[in-house]
């Protein structure tokens, strides 16, 4: 019964959302409003039906969202879902690579720092993921950016791809979104590399931070996992400690590592926001960031009710995955 | 989100002996009598940079060599991108403003932002928090609905939402400072509400509670003097937790642009976002000194928060001295516990 509050949930999100964005006001008037006359506002405002009734507007809001329809942009005049389809290939792109540099970093060191628990790896490592932790993404890309694409020009400052990466993968026609694959497409291992050396500081940056995450909670957990009987019981068999670590206390704690994927699922779209930003990686932050310097709060409404939709959806797969794999958990 | 996630961080350390001082019941300082080699470090390491952001932030005008809108001195332009030099020791902006005023300065700005965010979101989620567990039925049922859905909700983006209600997204000092405030204040009311509400539903079936009803006490008074007094608790875990996603929060605003417009007061993540293109062409001085200040504060906080947690959970806490606190090892350690426990990472 609990997986049925999915619906309850994703509809209180896009109902504040839309009652947040309209509270003060239409988006008209808030990205035109002082460049155009009283009367030609009145008139757009009218034209798009903002003055009607509130509730009106929200029934129908509803009724547009349920069919896909999330209005159009007001300063490029796209539909709000072409936007979300055409720059959320991008973000996913960025927030996997990020999810594998987290896992990658995070899960082996959490293992070593509870393995050397209360000695200098442990205390290194935790205090590295705690620098982790309290450096703002887009700080850190600018650090790397500083270190190195200017400093020692080994990567590239921003972007995706390079002009003739893009030209390469454009005649052979990829429109995956997702530029790996088009890159794999050409066949040409100079594109392919081209885009991994663009997308290696952007994943870096949005990674570190959840593997200071993923450290701490490997940690914690194979602390806890390496204290139990059966660990002892090997241990007492003749187990050595590094294979206890590797083979037998590692599997039951990683089980909270899937509940809090989930959770930094969040973190990192948010995260995305602002690495996109930094870089100049042209998907959904980016987008979000231009529009909102546009004052185009049509786009705005649209891509933050698709992030928060996302983020619900994810942590409600999360649970059921959580469940199917832990026989403890319960709803 | 799971059952388990519901529980808040239990198991608090075992309560200071009765006969000590007040002053060393504290929250702070008891940890820090308890503390031992690494964590005590990190609580220390915390607890002076946090002191340290504060004296900034409060002397800020006595520190700050000139205002964080400041153009010139006297005559004398400081003009833009100027590295640093023995006038303007951390260098100028794209601007024309003296980097370190307005690091200085910056940091009086996430203190009113944290300090209001905190102390509204702890009121109002400790308030529901006490509805929502001592009245039970529908009205819990709602309330920890909205705040499951609310937490859910990327924090910075909600904050976002906060900006374009309350100031349209053009902020003013204060309309700006509200803002981030108003949207930290929505983001963290879920969390206290949820600990609360656990730690009311715990408290309500202790037997002097029953005591109080059967001598008819009336349900507000049981409330706010039985049970809010023994719930609370764990709460300055949250707080500290709270602080360093609430400056991350402001940064990450501020930095989408945002946050506080330059001439209103100098704001951290605003300085950064404008020095995006100085770094391309190697100006080091406009990012990296806003962002260390970040960084040492939200550092700071954090670790501060962390220690505490630490300090507060038997399994994790050093076993160096464990004569005054035997480190009991739990008979049947959950370890999807600690998932709460773990401060979510900010922006």
């Amino acid at each position: 019964m609990r997986f049925l509050l999915i619906i309850p949930t994703v509809f209180i999100l896009v109902t504040t959302v839309f009652w947040l964005m309209r509270a003060t006001g239409d988006p008209i008037t808030a990205a035109l409003g002082g460049k155009l006359t009283a009367a030609q506002l009145a008139e757009r405002v009218h034209a798009a039906g903002y003055d009607r009734p509130i509730l009106v507007q929200y029934v129908e809001y509803l009724g547009n969202v349920f069919r896909g329809d999330f209005g159009t942009t007001l300063s490029d005049n796209r539909p709000v879902l072409e936007v979300l389809t055409t720059y959320g290939t991008a973000t996913l792109e960025l927030t996997v690579y990020a999810v594998i540099v987290a896992l990658v970093l995070g899960i082996p060191l959490g293992m070593v720092a509870a393995y050397f628990r209360d000695r200098w790896p442990d205390a290194v490592l935790r205090v590295w993921a705690i620098v982790a932790y309290a450096t703002p993404v887009f700080f850190a890309g600018l650090l790397l950016k500083l270190v190195f694409s200017v400093g020692l020009g080994w990567l590239p400052v921003a972007g995706r791809v390079s002009t003739s990466g893009e030209i390469a993968i454009r005649r052979a026609g990829g429109t995956s979104g997702f530029m790996l694959i088009d890159a794999i497409r050409t066949g040409d291992p100079a594109v392919v590399g081209d885009v991994l050396q663009h997308a290696a500081l952007p994943a870096t940056a949005l990674g570190l931070l959840t593997a200071g995450v993923f450290l701490r909670l490997v940690r914690t957990n194979m602390i806890g996992t390496l204290g139990r009987e059966y660990v002892g019981a090997a241990r007492s068999r003749g187990v050595r400690e590094r294979r206890l670590v590797t083979s037998h206390a590692w599997r039951p704690a990683l089980i909270p590592i899937i509940t809090v994927v989930g959770l930094q699922i969040a973190l990192l779209l948010v995260g995305a926001v602002l690495t996109e930003t930094t870089f100049e990686w042209r998907g959904l932050g980016f987008q979000l960031a231009q529009y909102l310097q546009a004052r185009d709060f049509v786009a705005v409404q649209g891509i933050v009710a698709l992030i928060a939709v996302v983020v619900a959806v994810t942590n409600f797969l999360v649970d059921v995955i959580a469940a199917l794999v832990d026989p403890r958990v319960r709803y | 989100m799971a059952e388990v996630l519901s529980t808040g961080p239990v198991g608090t350390a075992a309560a200071a002996p009765s006969h000590d001082p007040w002053y060393r019941r504290l929250p702070v300082v008891r940890q820090l009598r308890q503390a031992v080699g690494l964590q005590r470090g990190m609580l220390v390491a915390g607890l002076t940079l946090t002191v340290l952001f504060v004296l900034v932030a409060v002397l800020a005008p006595l520190l700050a060599p000139y205002g964080y809108s400041q153009l010139r001195s006297g005559d004398v332009v400081f003009g833009a991108q100027q590295p640093p030099s023995a006038e303007h020791w951390l260098g100028t902006t794209v601007g024309g403003y003296d980097v370190l005023s307005r690091v200085v300065y910056g940091a009086q700005t996430a203190l009113l932002v944290v300090v209001a965010g905190i102390i509204a979101s702890f009121v109002l989620g400790v308030l529901l928090g006490l509805l929502a567990g001592y009245l039970g039925g529908w009205v819990d049922r709602v309330l920890v609905l909205v705040a499951d859905a609310i937490y859910a909700f990327p924090s910075l983006l909600l904050a976002i939402l906060g900006a374009i209600v309350i100031s349209k997204g053009q902020s003013n000092l204060w309309g700006g400072i509200g803002a981030t405030a108003l949207s930290i204040t929505v983001v963290f009311i879920p969390q206290y509400l949820r600990v609360v509400r656990a730690e009311v539903l715990r408290v309500k079936g202790e037997a002097f509670v029953d005591a109080a009803r059967v001598i008819g006490t009336r349900n507000g008074r049981i409330m706010t003097r039985h049970v809010l007094r023994n719930s609370v608790r764990t709460l300055p875990l949250i707080v500290t937790l709270n602080a360093s996603e609430s400056i991350l929060t402001l940064a990450g605003l501020g930095f989408l642009g945002f946050g506080i417009e330059p001439t209103q007061a100098a704001e951290w993540g605003y300085d950064l976002q404008r020095s995006i293109a100085d770094v391309t062409s190697g100006i080091w001085w406009t990012s990296v000194f806003p962002g260390v200040a970040i960084v040492l504060v939200a550092l700071g906080v954090t670790l501060m928060g962390e220690s505490l947690n630490d300090l507060a959970d038997p399994r994790l806490r050093s076993r160096v001295r464990s004569t005054t606190s035997p480190a009991v090892e739990p008979v049947e350690a959950e370890p999807v516990e600690t998932v709460e426990t773990t401060p979510e990472a900010g922006a």
